[in-house]
């Protein structure tokens, strides 16, 4: 394959990881720890929101992540021909 | 019937479907031994990934830690799902893509050098024996608490089955063996919490039930949890008690753990396309999270029912439970001021605790709290077995694999056959099994101590190597290596000293950065990465042929190949 689709391929492959780490990061870390007590005096269905993120909704946004990821890599290898249907390079 | 004899039933049966599943799925070579052929569906290994990673620790103990921790308990729910976002976007994809057998495998060959490889198997089989003996251990509380047995001969029981289905059908009987394992494991505890769900919120749906009113009132569960809490001295429910660093230095240490640990990353090997690897996370997490979502359900049910039960309970009227599990030890009372009746208390209370409760007990001992039918006991002891024997045999594939792959066949002896090659992997296989064995009869005094040890040596050690061999061109053998020794010495000095060599001095007081031995890993990682940037800045970049060996793990296409190559 070309280097420089190669490239362009890696670099929007990159640029997904970012975002999608991010969001990683502020569901877990932030909502869980960094700002649970802030989080904590709003309610929701019944329970604290912060303990709510850190006992259930981390874990939710965790898999929404992942599943997001699939379907934006699928995507990407095929508009990149590097999807493994194709044939060799 | 009896709950002993429906937990023989229940045993039995399970026992049965896992034998019968290791018979037809038999390995013959050395690729269906080590990765089952590399063809292994998704969602199946989805499934095998599941069971493997949840441990008797997840079964059997996690709820009951985060009972007697509230909100804190947190650090392991995050923990350990966190960690699979790490895997499947940064480490999954393209370990599958690089195809060979083992973790040491990608480690020896991106940093083309024998030194790293061999220090990565080391810490491989490090970890896994400091995790199997936990396992072992959860076998042998299920058996004698439940079955009447003696712990030897229900730790020698576990071992035969393990050793029947891993020693024969390697990579390939442990898939199917697993999925199995997994249903088993989930059915049985879902459905002793759907049932307290209903009975103390009215609703089935356990996540939603802990946030519910108190089924016939108006006050919420948590809410009146945090009363019950609090009028007994303990600490509020919903409230954290840790530092806000150490909770971020334990959970990035389990998460990154979790990403780096060998018998969970080897699992992505099995699967035929880089596509698939992505999938396959994405399956074992849904899986995961099926059980680690309704985990801190049961420890919020199973906190209030305690609370309430045995809150200044007259000894002599004392539920049934409480005397059977206080004949194990795993329950003491003692009557300080000799008045007949318990007092619980807290440390904010005034007055002398007088009861002692094993947290392990919680999930066990749950659905007998809840007076549930007794045939739900006996699926709950079934399922903590699952737990334990999936995750026992998936650390027990990668010990026998680092000896027999990346020690004999790569580091010793290149040019051993097959045939030899895979008798020693059961030979090795055996040989755990018999010393995972000694350690679930002979437990050591620091089961508990040593989990916190392989998740910070698998993350301060691991995942920073891998991460850089798949995202940064220029590192190269003589940064890994360094950083990989720093981590591990660092996180092992750490761990060590505030656990083994100076107890007594394991406070927040003592701790660098109030960070608990439990997220040094995360120091050790950070100390780990930087080391090796540093160093491969000052030492010549790595040869053409790796530059061009990341650049192809880093594209999906022709990863069907990479076994057919080696096998």
């Amino acid at each position: 394959m070309h280097r420089e689709r190669r490239r362009r391929y890696w670099r929007t492959n990159l640029s997904y990881l970012a975002i999608l780490l991010a969001a990683w990061f502020l569901v877990s870390f932030g909502c869980g720890i960094l700002f649970v007590d802030q989080l904590d005096r709003y309610s929701f269905s019944g329970f604290p929101l912060g303990f709510w993120f850190a006992q259930q909704g981390a874990m939710y946004v965790f898999l929404l992540i992942i599943w997001v990821y699939v379907v934006l890599m699928n995507r990407l290898d095929r508009r990149f021909d590097v999807d493994e249907r194709g044939g060799s390079e | 019937m009896s709950v002993q004899a429906w937990t023989f039933v229940m045993v039995g049966l399970s026992f049965a479907l896992y034998i019968g599943v290791a018979i037809w799925s038999r390995a013959g070579s050395t690729g269906e031994f080590y990765v089952a052929g590399g063809q292994v569906h998704p969602t199946v290994n989805g499934l095998a990934t599941a069971a493997d990673w949840m441990s008797a620790a997840s079964f059997i103990s996690m709820a009951g830690l985060i009972s007697f921790m509230g909100r804190d308990g947190s650090v392991y729910l995050m923990g350990w799902t966190g960690g699979y976002v790490l895997l499947a976007l940064c480490l999954a994809p393209y370990l599958r893509k690089f195809g060979k057998y083992t973790v040491p495998d990608f480690v020896g060959d991106r940093y083309y050098s024998q030194t790293a490889r061999v220090v990565a198997v080391v810490c491989a089989i490090f970890v896994s024996f400091t995790y199997v003996a936990g396992q072992m251990r959860g076998v042998g509380i299920v058996f004698s608490r439940f079955l009447d047995v003696d712990i030897t001969y229900g730790v020698l029981i576990g071992m035969g089955i393990v050793f029947f289905y891993a020693v024969l059908g390697g990579m390939k009987g442990i898939t199917y063996t697993q999925v199995a394992q997994y249903c088993v494991l989930i059915f049985a505890y879902l459905v002793p919490v759907i049932f307290i769900s209903l009975m103390v919120a009215g609703t089935p749906i356990p996540q939603l039930g802990f946030g519910s009113p108190v089924a016939g009132g108006d006050t919420f569960l948590l809410e009146r949890l945090n009363q019950l809490s609090v009028e007994l001295g303990f600490h509020r429910y919903t409230a954290g008690q840790k530092g806000t660093f150490d909770l971020f230095c334990m959970t990035a240490a389990l998460m990154v753990g979790t990403a780096g640990l060998p018998h969970v990353l080897v699992r992505f090997y099995t699967v035929p396309r880089v596509s698939a690897a992505r999938t396959s996370a994405g399956w074992a997490l849904l899986f995961i999270v099926l059980l680690y979502a309704t985990a801190p359900a049961v420890s919020a049910f199973a906190r209030t029912n305690l609370l309430s039960t045995v809150a200044d309970m007259p000894y002599d009227q004392a539920p049934t439970w409480f005397s059977t599990w206080e004949a194990t030890g795993l329950i003491r009372f003692d009557d300080h001021n000799g008045d007949g009746r318990v007092q619980y208390l807290g440390p904010n209370a005034e007055g002398t605790n007088e009861l002692w409760i094993d947290k392990d007990i919680m999930v066990l001992a749950n659905p007998e709290i809840a007076q549930l039918p007794n045939w739900v006991i006996g699926l709950v002891a079934a399922g903590g077995l699952a737990a334990a024997l999936s995750t026992a045999a998936g650390l027990l594939l990668v010990i026998s694999t680092g000896v027999a792959h990346d020690l004999l066949k790569k580091t010793f002896r290149p040019d051993v056959s097959e045939r030899t090659e895979l008798r020693t992997a059961r030979v090795a296989a055996g040989v755990a099994v018999l010393i995972a064995g000694y350690f679930g009869i002979n437990p050591p005094g620091f089961v508990a101590e040593v989990v916190a040890l392989a998740f910070g040596l698998a993350a301060a050690s691991f995942f920073p190597v891998l991460m850089f061999g798949i995202f940064w061109k220029r590192m190269n053998r003589e940064g890994a290596i360094s950083g990989m020794l720093i981590g591990l010495g660092f996180t092992l000095a750490y761990i060590g000293y505030f656990k083994f060599f100076a107890p007594e001095l394991n406070s927040p007081a003592h701790w660098w950065w109030g960070v608990s031995p439990e997220g040094a890993g995360t120091i050790g990682m950070v100390l780990n990465a930087a080391v090796a940037v540093g160093v491969a800045l000052c030492t010549p970049p790595p040869p053409d042929h790796i530059q061009d060996f990341v650049d192809d793990i880093r594209v999906p296409r022709g990863a069907g190949v990479s076994h057919q190559l080696d096998a």
